[in-house]
């Protein structure tokens, strides 16, 4: 896809090269009655992005920063400065048990989809030949994508229920007696919903990076006797390292704003940080809500930051 | 990508046993991906009498009739339409800010990183905050959340990022000397922006525009609370399963899958028109 371009490009390029020598030609164009300073067209192009992402996105945020200090009773919520909302969150066994659960939800999903994620990537960018085929198996990998998230999540009861189809299949085949129990409205289920809604998330990014690697590297690396293994760590792996880091960013803050999937598939057993504050949203107690907010943007802030600390997104993406 | 072209030394090289490895793991992940889909699929068939799991009581249509009927509990009919409509302007909102956007970060400007960080923030706050925070902020205004206004622009702060995030990924693939050769011809920017820039990008800004819409049709945690009265489709699902589940809901999600590969067939054979027309061009 990246070769769409007729190679004519070259030829193009000397001659630009060539016109930037002449300084006759450039007076043609400079010759216009006033030219904005380049940065300024820039603000131009960027500014309707960023109204919309201050008004609707930095101000709402600030606003619940706010309300966080408020106080409140059953018929509303009162300007103040109180600590209270924040002092019931750290002092609260269960906001340490949520957190802990999903991190580890958050953990072993994103370990999972960065294992499946870079190998189907890697699959799909390095051994399939033909043009056509990858754009098919691309296809193949995102149409599920299409269908509603809730869906997709709750396919998986009549997939491993009791008498699901899985447990059906697996009796026929005679390899157990019972059906497997585990299976459904477990941590297990939640795992696997997870990574069927988001591996998808890890593929685009690193695909996207690995199809930017210029070939003649890796044949570099091998002329140079380096191993397949060799090549995967010291080539590949650090020249993708931005789709990881995206991949990875999007699947992880996924998973921690996530409030559907932990609720549907582990059958109430398990509760998520945002499950848990839409209770407290539904029950009109804002303040709380807006504390338990403030502190889960923080965390997830925090460990965005990390990562973009070990990659520099911003320098790789924009360039 | 201005080097003549080698062949390759060994134009057969044999396939490594990595290939076999990672060939099955794909197979394998296409399996896992669609085995749920298919019991989607099966399912949506269900008899009348049936239920939202195994065994099938008998194969009928009937699911698929009543998707189409407004039931109590939801409207599936009207708020398809209101999702249809809300995911159009959202694609078409944010195809052009975004690629607005994406040029703006050609060039080096003040205040680039402040809002590279802005755009990376509003992709991965919690959605459900986002729509927390937009809710709130109307309330204390006095407004009434509603589908184009809190709605849509909860589903911005959520289309807007990928939006800007793969046209960085179209624009780096871009080669500029096309845009200095306009100029030099004489094109004016408008010219050079309208029969140079925006041709070469379109295969890109399908993507967004496509990806867009599928972001806002299936959008639920930054909608719920900015919504007002008239529910997105989603919001209708949500609402759906948390009363009473019926393959009603496979028959949806059967019918969803039809759409997208008839959409995606539509948006492929435009891409590669226009592909085929350039080479035309360029060979003429």
């Amino acid at each position: 896809m990246a070769n769409r371009e007729p190679d004519i490009g070259a030829a193009v390029d000397a001659l630009v090269k060539d016109l930037d020598a002449a300084p006759l030609q450039r007076e043609r164009t400079a010759g216009r009655r006033w030219k904005a300073p380049a940065w300024a067209v820039s603000w131009l192009q960027v500014i309707p992005l960023t109204a919309i992402l201050v008004v609707l996105f930095v101000l709402p945020t600030a606003l619940f920063l706010i309300v966080s200090f408020f106080d409140y009773d059953r018929t509303g919520i009162y300007p103040a400065f109180i600590l209270d909302s924040y002092r019931e969150i750290f002092t609260s066994a269960s906001t340490l048990r949520v957190y802990w659960s999903t991190l580890k939800f958050a953990l072993i999903v994103w370990a999972i989809t960065l294992f499946l994620g870079f190998n189907v990537a890697y699959f799909l960018i390095f051994h399939v030949r033909s043009a056509k085929l990858r754009i098919v198996f691309f296809l193949l990998c995102a149409i599920p994508f299409f269908t509603s998230a809730i869906i997709r999540t709750i396919a998986w009861i009549p997939f491993l229920g009791r008498t699901g189809a899985f447990n059906q299949a697996v009796m026929g085949l005679g390899l157990t007696d019972r059906p497997l129990d585990f299976l459904l409205f477990s941590d297990f289920s939640v795992v696997i919903a997870y990574v069927h809604l988001y591996t998808l998330l890890m593929i685009g990014p690193i695909a996207n990076s690995l199809s930017k690697i210029d070939r003649a590297l890796v044949e570099a690396a091998r002329d140079a006797g380096a191993s397949r293994w060799q090549t995967m760590v010291n080539v590949i792996i650090p020249l993708s390292k931005t789709g990881i880091a995206l991949g990875s960013i999007l699947v992880v803050t996924q998973v921690m704003g996530d409030y559907f999937v932990v609720r549907a598939m582990s059958g109430g057993q398990s509760a998520s940080i945002v499950s848990a504050l839409s209770v407290e949203i539904q029950a009109m107690q804002y303040p709380p809500a807006a504390a338990n907010a403030m502190v889960l943007v923080v965390v997830v802030a925090i460990m965005v930051a990390c990562l973009m600390r070990i990659v520099d997104v911003r320098k790789e993406l924009v360039k | 990508m201005s080097e003549p072209h080698i062949p390759r030394q060994n134009p057969i090289d044999a396939r490594p046993w990595t290939f076999y490895a990672l060939a099955t793991l794909f197979g394998l992940y296409l399996l896992f991906l669609y085995g749920p889909m298919l019991v989607i699929y099966t399912l949506a068939f269900q008899g009348p009498n049936g239920g939202v799991t195994f065994p099938l009581v008998g194969v009928s249509l009937d699911w698929f009739r009543d998707v189409w009927r407004p039931g109590q509990m939801a409207n599936i009919p009207v708020s398809f339409g209101r999702s249809m409509a809300l995911a159009s302007l959202v694609s078409l909102l944010t195809v052009v800010i975004s690629v607005a956007g994406g040029l703006a970060y050609r060039r080096p400007f003040p205040g680039a990183g402040a809002v590279f960080y802005i755009v990376i923030s509003s992709l991965v706050m919690p959605s459900l905050l986002v729509g927390f925070g937009i809710g709130l902020g109307f309330q204390f205004l006095g407004l009434q959340p509603d589908l184009f206004t809190s709605a849509l622009g909860a589903q911005l702060t959520w289309t807007l990022p990928f939006g800007i995030l793969a046209m960085f990924a179209v624009v780096n693939r871009f080669n500029r000397a096309w845009e200095e050769a306009a100029t030099d011809l004489g094109a004016s920017p408008w010219q050079r922006l309208r029969y140079v820039t925006l041709p070469i990008l379109m295969p890109g800004i399908l993507g967004v525009a496509l990806s867009a819409f599928t972001l806002s049709y299936d959008e639920y945690a930054r909608t719920t609370l900015t919504i007002g009265a008239r529910n997105t489709l989603p919001l209708e699902i949500y609402a759906l399963i948390s009363s009473a589940t019926t393959p009603m809901l496979f028959a949806l999600g059967t019918l969803t899958t039809a759409v997208s590969f008839l959409l995606i067939g539509v948006t492929l054979a435009i891409v590669l028109h226009m592909q085929r027309r350039r080479e035309w061009a360029s060979l003429a």
